[in-house]
């Protein structure tokens, strides 16, 4: 996908980066162990849905052909519903503390600015809009999670370079400092990246579109009092006729982006005397210091399944896209947490495998939503014609005052979850007036816990299906968690009630992804049941 | 497809049509070009119907 280059190494992440390789009691047993997950790439997705995995009582083996965190320039902006994804795995909090939050853009057209907007204009909720982080915190952060997980058996220096698959389970052979072993699996689940080496051993078709054009992709220490937004130029004084990014990360340090051309030779942009006096030029100092440098050509494409068989596939190695818009790891973490629970389920018996072929449906109907955004914020920045040019051209110059424009004007459109397409949901019976439907991800809302103290909604969901009910509580069945509002949090400020359209009596089964299932008036218990059923794939 | 108005909606059409073209005079070629480009956003979010824009698109594209 990308050659990176080195220029300087920056480790400061308080977090262990570095792991040792340990023989597993696999290697030499003399017969094949038999594991029911194993997933292949300890990179933030992998390593998301083994600690999800484990939390839910699955033991998984992870296995990982390096055995330190990947550091250089990869994604910083990480979205609000996988910090609610991360705040439910338990590692919410330091990957708060130590991002930086923003909500706010500006975008800026040659000298002038634009427009401004604001991502999380509503107050009321947990979480920010986004926070930015270098990827290699975030793994450092989920590494250190997953080792302290239960049940989760993670192995550097474990390159997969073989599977077999079969209609029951697949047979991995790993490559390790001691040689090669093999241990066999209810399920594979590749988590190994763009250029997935599973799906290439499988020989599955990785389809999509190729951008012509050239990012610069720098990381750089300064000390800047910059407000913690983006910025984004079209056409800028210091970098003519092309793009340009700066987006603050935590500890000095600053993510910049510039559009090079798909003439631009990525060897000869790559050295710091073009790139020093390059940055410098944006700047308008030279007081900072390049920590990473990489040249990418960008690409959107999908595997067109992500389940084969006993085989499925989630994040980069099932989907890639262009970066502008943050929607690679948090789409991938998302896959993670769409397919815990239903693998979960199906492992232990309570959901038949069907189940499965749902995370096909979701993950890849949002795989089509992020490659769409993707895309057309690439052709934005990147227009591939005259007449491509010309439009944005006329884009940037009406955005100025006419509010239309500013709409249609695309710096990236930031990652926001799926509202889900589903077999899993039940069609509404009622008439509701807001935009969450059965499908879509829970909105949050402040409450208050029994005990008195403050909190958030979303972060007093269990991890599994849950009834929340507004007023007297209906006949549910007695494994389904019920979370009465009024009694077991209150709706402090009415808000709750506000964005999910509730009225006394009204009740909301949510996934245990906490999408919504289905919603009622005044339930009644055969109903309730049915969606139950429904959203264990029986229906 | 949404029905395209193919009908006269002016009452003065031929004022119309002198607006647009005189619109143009003294412009060159990219200069004129960039000008449709604006006019053609603005009158489309007038429009502001996905479907009529698209049924638009695909007539002037079939001449
Ligand atoms: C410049 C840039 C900026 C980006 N910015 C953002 C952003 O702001 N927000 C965002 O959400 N996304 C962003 N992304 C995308 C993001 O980096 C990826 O989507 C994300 O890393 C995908 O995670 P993953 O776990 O699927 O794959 P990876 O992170 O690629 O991890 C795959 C893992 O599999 C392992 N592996 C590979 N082969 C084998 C094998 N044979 N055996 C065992 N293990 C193997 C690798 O060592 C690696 O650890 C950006 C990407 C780029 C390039």
């Amino acid at each position: 996908m990308a050659q990176a280059n080195q220029t300087a190494s920056m480790n400061t992440a308080p977090f262990p980066t570095r792991f040792a390789y340990a023989r597993s009691e696999d290697q030499g047993a003399g017969r094949e162990a038999h594991h029911p997950v194993v997933v292949i790439g300890a990179g933030p997705v992998g390593l998301a849905l083994a600690i999800d995995l484990g939390q839910r009582g699955i033991p998984v083996v992870v296995l990982d052909d390096a055995d330190r965190i990947g550091d250089g320039s990869r994604a910083i902006c990480f979205a609000k519903k996988t910090l609610e994804i991360f705040d439910r795995l338990g590692v919410g909090k330091p990957m708060l503390e130590r991002g930086i939050t923003w909500n706010v853009g500006r975008v800026f057209h040659r000298d002038a600015e634009l427009y401004a907007f604001d991502l999380l204009p509503e107050t009321g909720h947990g979480m920010p809009a986004f926070i930015n982080l270098p990827q290699f915190t975030v793994e450092a952060i989920l590494v250190a999670k997953a080792k302290a997980t239960p049940g989760v058996d993670l192995r550097w220096k474990n390159r997969v370079v073989g599977i077999d698959a079969t209609s029951s389970g697949a047979s991995v052979d790993i490559e390790t400092p001691d040689g090669l072993y093999r241990i066999n699996a209810d399920y594979v689940v590749a988590c190994d990246g763009a250029r997935s080496p599973t799906r290439a051993l499988m020989g599955l078709d990785f389809a999509g579109r190729v951008f012509e054009d050239r990012f610069l992709i720098a990381d750089v220490r300064m000390i800047a009092n910059t407000p913690t937004e983006r910025w984004f130029w079209f056409d800028p004084p210091f970098h003519g006729g092309k793009s340009a990014l700066l987006h603050r990360q935590p500890d000095d340090i600053w993510r910049i982006d510039l559009q090079l051309g798909w003439d631009a030779d990525p060897e000869h942009e790559k050295r710091p005397e073009i790139v020093g006096p390059r940055i410098a030029r944006m700047l308008g100092h030279d007081r900072f210091a390049l920590e990473w440098v990489s040249i990418y050509t960008f690409q959107c494409r999908r595997l067109e399944q992500f389940c084969h068989g006993r085989v499925l596939f989630a994040g980069d190695a099932a989907h890639q896209v262009s970066p502008f818009g943050a929607r690679g790891a948090n789409s991938g973490i998302q896959d993670a947490e769409n397919l815990a629970w239903k693998l979960a389920a199906v492992v232990k018996g309570d959901a038949k495998a069907a189940l499965l072929s749902s995370y096909d449906v979701e993950r890849g109907q949002a795989a089509d939503e992020n490659i769409l955004n993707s895309s057309r914020a690439t052709d934005f920045i990147a227009p591939r014609h005259a007449g491509a040019k010309r439009y944005r051209e006329a884009v940037l110059n009406l955005a100025v005052d006419m509010p239309f424009a500013r709409r249609m004007l695309n710096s990236g459109r930031l990652s926001t979850p799926t509202s889900y397409d589903t077999g899993l949901s039940t069609p509404d019976i009622d008439s509701w007036t807001t935009a969450t439907r059965p499908g879509s991800p829970m909105p949050d809302a402040p409450v208050v816990r029994a005990g008195g103290e403050s909190d958030f909604f979303l972060a007093m969901l269990p991890a599994t299906a849950c009834l929340v009910v507004f007023g007297p509580a209906p006949e549910t069945p007695d494994d389904l968690a019920v979370l009465r509002v009024g009694t077991d949090i209150v709706d402090c400020e009415g808000l709750l009630a506000k964005r999910l359209d509730a009225t006394p009596g009204s009740a909301f089964l949510l996934r245990p992804d906490h999408h919504l299932a289905a919603r009622w008036r005044h339930p009644i218990h055969d109903q309730i049941l049915a969606a139950l059923d429904r959203l264990r794939g029986k229906a | 497809m949404s029905a395209l108005p193919t009908e006269n909606r002016f009452a003065d059409p031929d004022a119309a049509y002198a607006a647009i073209v005189d619109a143009h005079e003294g412009l060159s070629e990219a200069e004129s070009a960039a000008f449709d480009a604006r006019l053609v956003l603005i009158l489309a979010n007038v429009i502001g119907d996905l479907a009529i824009l698209r049924a638009a698109i695909e007539a002037a594209r079939k001449r």
